[in-house]
């Protein structure tokens, strides 16, 4: 487990001193995916590297798994960010070095002899999908294959945690979601603590399960993604959640809604992450003698299930249509309202 | 008039010059290499947000580095005949000239060096700390590789400036195409001689030139 204690860090020029991440406590567990969103200058980069204390903190304390980093000395926090991979937005490869050179970066500091790096390289090498690619040198990857690289580097030394500042925010989206699909890949196969710094909640959408929300140098919101996708507290965090969900405009298109689809009740349905209840629509249609008319919606896939909102037109008897509604609102987690009533 | 050019001229001796002047040339080439990159090293890493942040030996360096880049070098190798006798046991000859030729180039490559150093994108000397590099580690296989090709490119322009001051330790007796021309040449009103001399030492700068610019190519994989 990650714990970290009233971190702080404050930068000083002669003229004034920025609070970069002030008094930040949180505990991040083993083997979750944990992300950090916040705009740019709310401190998530500093916080990042001061985790593996690239910049030192001002005060206060971190501990990944019963060893205090703040704690140790020069040399001590040499082998401790051994068992800490981190990647980078820019990569930051050496362009002097081939693919599997860079690789074998890391595991030359940890002093491991040629012949066992060469097997961990080529292991590494295949598990970010990078065979054939072993002799290029990084100018001529690209962006995607550069950060496959950074990964491949990162969990050489076969780190506990690793670090991930805004690595998917230089690459374009179908790039960023293969690479999210890597680093779910890795979590589960190795079992790592992944900590995760970005602007864009997709990112924190397709691949997180717990968030905290930054602004300021502080944490203003924290918790199960879905949660924080269903109920938004700050503003900062609803800003957020419209980055995934689009804006709130329902109650103009609510109406609309229910001026022109005029049989029948119209239902708000909320799914809300359980992944039982994905074949809801067919499940009413064949246990009710309802019809069922999707109007308007948008469901986005978490890693805990399904998340969105669906809006529909149901018709049919009245009894009909109060027990369907019952059996939503009983047997199943997703939430119900009714906008309109049948007349 | 090219007979009258060959007639004069002595191929032993020219041969025994451009061989002083390329032993010059490449010894002190090697001694500018080392100590500059050392002056280089030392000037960014105790720069301001450098791995050895340090005003102090910064200052110090820096100072030694602008005094002897400020002092021209034909009065340099007056100002170091004392010292060049006490380390070579002559002040006369190729082996003379070394110590005023490395002297007077290493502060000028140093600052080259510098510079291509500072060109090393920080964050993978950041990536390297991450991943727990000693300092060592960090200037052997980080910041020394990935300036590779500036610093061969540096030291290219440093051989072309060190051609310029062999020829003029020559005129004082160090021997090498510099000497030749004007001890053999310009004292005897043969500038014919003169003339060869110069299109020797331009060949063998437009040699340094090339050699330098295909190595820094080579090396270069971005």
């Amino acid at each position: 487990m990650i714990s970290i204690q009233a971190l702080k860090k404050v930068f000083t020029s002669s003229d004034n001193t920025i609070t970069a991440v002030d008094d930040l406590t949180l505990d991040i567990n083993d083997g979750e995916i944990f992300g950090v969103i916040g705009y740019s200058g709310a401190g998530k980069s500093t916080f990042v590297r001061l985790l593996n204390r690239l910049e030192e903190p001002s005060s206060g304390r971190i501990i990944i798994d019963d060893e205090d980093i703040t704690g140790l000395n020069t040399q001590q926090l040499r082998m401790a960010r051994q068992e800490i991979g981190m990647i980078f937005q820019h990569f930051n490869l050496l362009w002097s070095r081939t693919v599997k050179e860079n690789i074998a970066f890391p595991l030359e500091i940890a002093g491991i002899s040629k012949a066992k790096r060469e097997e961990r390289v080529q292991e590494l090498i295949d598990l970010v999908g990078l065979s054939g690619r072993e002799n290029a040198y990084p100018s001529q990857l690209s962006g995607g294959q550069k950060q496959r690289v950074g990964i491949a580097r990162a969990l050489a030394n076969n780190p506990k945690v690793l670090l991930c500042d805004e690595a998917t925010s230089a690459l374009d989206p179908e790039t960023t979601n293969s690479i999210l699909d890597l680093l779910v890949d890795i979590n589960k196969k190795l079992g790592l603590t992944i900590i995760l710094i970005t602007h864009e909640m997709h990112v924190i959408r397709k691949i997180c399960n717990r968030v905290a929300v930054m602004e300021n140098g502080k944490i203003v919101e924290q918790g199960d993604v879905l949660e924080v996708f269903l109920r938004p507290k700050q503003s900062v965090t609803k800003k957020f959640v419209e980055q995934v969900m689009g804006t709130d405009e329902e109650d103009e298109g609510v109406s609309y809604l229910v001026s022109t689809y005029e049989k029948g009740k119209i239902v708000r349905l909320h799914f809300v992450g359980e992944t039982t209840n994905q074949a809801l629509i067919s499940q009413l249609a064949k246990q009710f003698s309802i019809e069922l008319n999707i109007l308007q919606g948008k469901i986005t896939q978490t890693q805990r299930g399904p998340y969105g909102t669906l809006f529909v037109q149901i018709d049919g008897e009245k009894k009909e249509m109060e027990k369907a509604i019952d059996y939503i609102t009983n047997e199943t987690s997703v939430e119900v309202e009714v906008v309109r009533n049948a007349d | 008039m090219l007979t009258s050019l060959l007639e004069s001229l002595d191929v032993e001796e020219l041969l025994t010059a451009t061989y002083e002047t390329f032993y010059m040339t490449i010894i002190a080439l090697i001694g500018t290499f080392v100590f500059g990159t050392l002056l280089g090293l030392l000037l960014y890493l105790t720069d301001k947000g450098g791995i050895w942040q340090n005003k102090v030996i910064n200052l110090i360096v820096a100072s030694f580095v602008n005094v002897f880049r400020a002092i021209p070098f034909i009065i340099l190798i007056l100002l170091l005949f004392p010292f060049t006798d006490f380390l070579m046991g002559t002040i006369r000859g190729p082996n003379g000239a070394l110590p005023a030729l490395i002297i007077g180039a290493a502060p000028f490559y140093g600052r080259l060096v510098e510079i291509a150093l500072k060109e090393v994108d920080k964050g993978v000397v950041e990536a390297a700390q991450s991943m727990g590099a000693k300092t060592r580690t960090i200037i052997f296989r980080v910041l020394l590789p990935e300036s590779m090709p500036a610093l061969m490119s540096g030291l290219t322009v440093t051989a072309i400036a060190l051609i310029g001051y062999t020829a003029m330790a020559g005129a004082i007796g160090a021997g090498g195409l510099g000497s030749y021309a004007y001890y053999s040449g310009f004292q005897r009103r043969d500038f014919e001689l003169v003339f060869i001399c110069s299109v020797v030492i331009v060949i063998i700068v437009f040699l340094f030139q090339f050699l330098g610019d295909y190595i820094s190519s080579k090396l270069d994989k971005r």
